[in-house]
């Protein structure tokens, strides 16, 4: 042990750490630089150039997708649009339509109305002229009935009964 | 001290240096600076999980990516972020310099917390390279860019006109004194940790109060490390862009 110790002590030199034995800082510093070297070499040869060409690809890629999905994005948008516009048209059609078939209806319910109000007019006329008629009618029998009776009265008055002033009495009567 | 410990608690030997031994792979003798050492097999080592990462796991260039490419692109896109917002749009070209660093220091310190493993950025050799490395490019880059403008950085004009000869001295001095701390505070946190990770370790071999004691602390301590191993990667890499901006735009 003590034999370890001491060799161990003359190995590592000052303070005991072997950071600060000089005698192998030639062979750490030459092993470094021809690590550093071929290190060096792989990266910049090799690995770098490749690795940044696979991120550069990725980003293409990316930025190439973003650019179509804008693109579909701008279609869907477009067909949006079309859709709304059909949809606007066809509320416009419908909306003529119906204003159409409103006008047409307006126009055969003025013609029937119109043709009611002349055979209700016509009705109306007939019914006024039968009333005419029957009024006269009527006028006349009332008349008669009225010289008849007026004669009958006068006769039972004890008087003798002119015909032509009776009449006229009863007319002019009638007629106020 | 280690022989102190097992003299008093009998049959308890701490060693937590040893851990950090620079030790020959094959045969014996003196260790050379071209020897074959687990300084060596460690730093393979991580090179070869950076392929297995970063070259492997990208092979199918898949724009779906598999786990491990998921892992290689966002460390790729972590680093690249902090380049680009640190250093502005004219640090990019610097961008594989820093990545190498940044994924050498990330996969060795975690390389470091398996356990019989050696950890390259706990010693001060390699993190002293690392930072100085940054500090002579970062310097060079900046009179190349800027010329002598790039003193500019040590003369801070915001300041009252007295009060800038005083600021300057401060500025050169915090300006020589980046590479050290730059590397110290790599090598010393990892250091640290494991050595106390190896003091927990050792404590555990002592009985049945304290060991579960000292693996609850080791299990602790150790979750802390990974969490140390990546900041302080990211701390290295992100006072290094910090430095890169100073030398490409040295005004304040």
């Amino acid at each position: 042990m003590a034999d370890t110790a001491v060799e161990h002590g003359a190995e590592a030199g000052g303070a005991g750490m072997p950071q600060l034995d000089f005698s192998t800082f030639p062979n750490q510093i030459f092993w470094l630089v021809v690590t550093l070297i071929v290190i060096y070499f792989i990266l910049s040869r090799v690995a770098l150039p490749r690795i940044g060409a696979v991120l550069a690809e990725r980003q293409g890629t990316i930025t190439n997708d973003i650019a179509a999905a804008e693109e579909l994005k701008q279609r869907a948008q477009e067909a949006e649009a079309a859709y709304e516009k059909a949809l606007v048209d066809a509320r416009a059609e419908a909306g003529k339509i119906v204003d159409t078939a409103k006008a047409d209806i307006q126009a055969e319910l003025d013609v029937q109305l119109a043709k009611a109000d002349a055979e209700i007019a016509a009705q109306t006329a007939e019914s006024e002229k039968a009333i005419a008629e029957i009024q006269a009618g009527a006028a006349d029998a009332v008349k008669a009935v009225a010289k008849d009776t007026a004669k009958e009265i006068v006769a039972a008055m004890g008087g003798k009964a002119d015909a032509k002033a009776i009449t006229a009495a009863v007319t002019a009567r009638m007629k106020g | 001290m280690a022989d102190e410990a097992h003299s008093a608690e009998g049959g308890l030997s701490f060693h937590p240096l040893d851990q950090f031994e620079v030790h020959r792979l094959f045969g014996e003798g003196p260790i050379h600076w071209y020897t074959i050492t687990n300084v060596t097999m460690w730093m393979a080592i991580a090179v070869v999980c950076i392929v297995l990462l970063l070259v492997i796991g990208t092979r199918k260039r898949a724009v779906v990516p598999s786990r491990t490419q998921s892992v290689a692109e966002t460390l790729y896109g972590f680093v690249y972020t902090m380049v680009e917002d640190v250093t502005g749009k004219d640090g990019i070209k610097y961008f594989p310099y820093i990545f190498t660093l940044f994924i050498f220091i990330l996969i060795s310190n975690f390389l470091g917390l398996l356990p019989m493993s050696f950890t390259t950025t706990s010693h001060i050799a390699v993190t002293a390279i690392l930072a100085f490395a940054v500090f002579f490019t970062v310097t060079i880059i900046g009179f190349v860019k800027n010329g002598a403008a790039f003193l500019g950085l040590f003369w801070v004009s915001s300041a009252p006109l007295a009060l800038r000869p005083i600021l300057a001295i401060i500025e050169v001095i915090s300006y020589f004194v980046r590479p050290v701390s730059h590397s110290i505070r790599l090598a010393g946190n990892l250091m640290a940790g494991h050595a106390v990770l190896k003091v927990f370790a050792g404590f555990a071999q002592v009985g049945f109060i304290i060991a579960p004691v000292a693996i609850l602390g080791v299990v602790a301590i150790y979750a802390l490390e990974v969490l140390v191993s990546a900041i302080q990667a990211y701390v290295f890499t992100i006072l290094t862009c910090v430095y890169l901006k100073d030398a490409l735009h040295p005004s304040h």
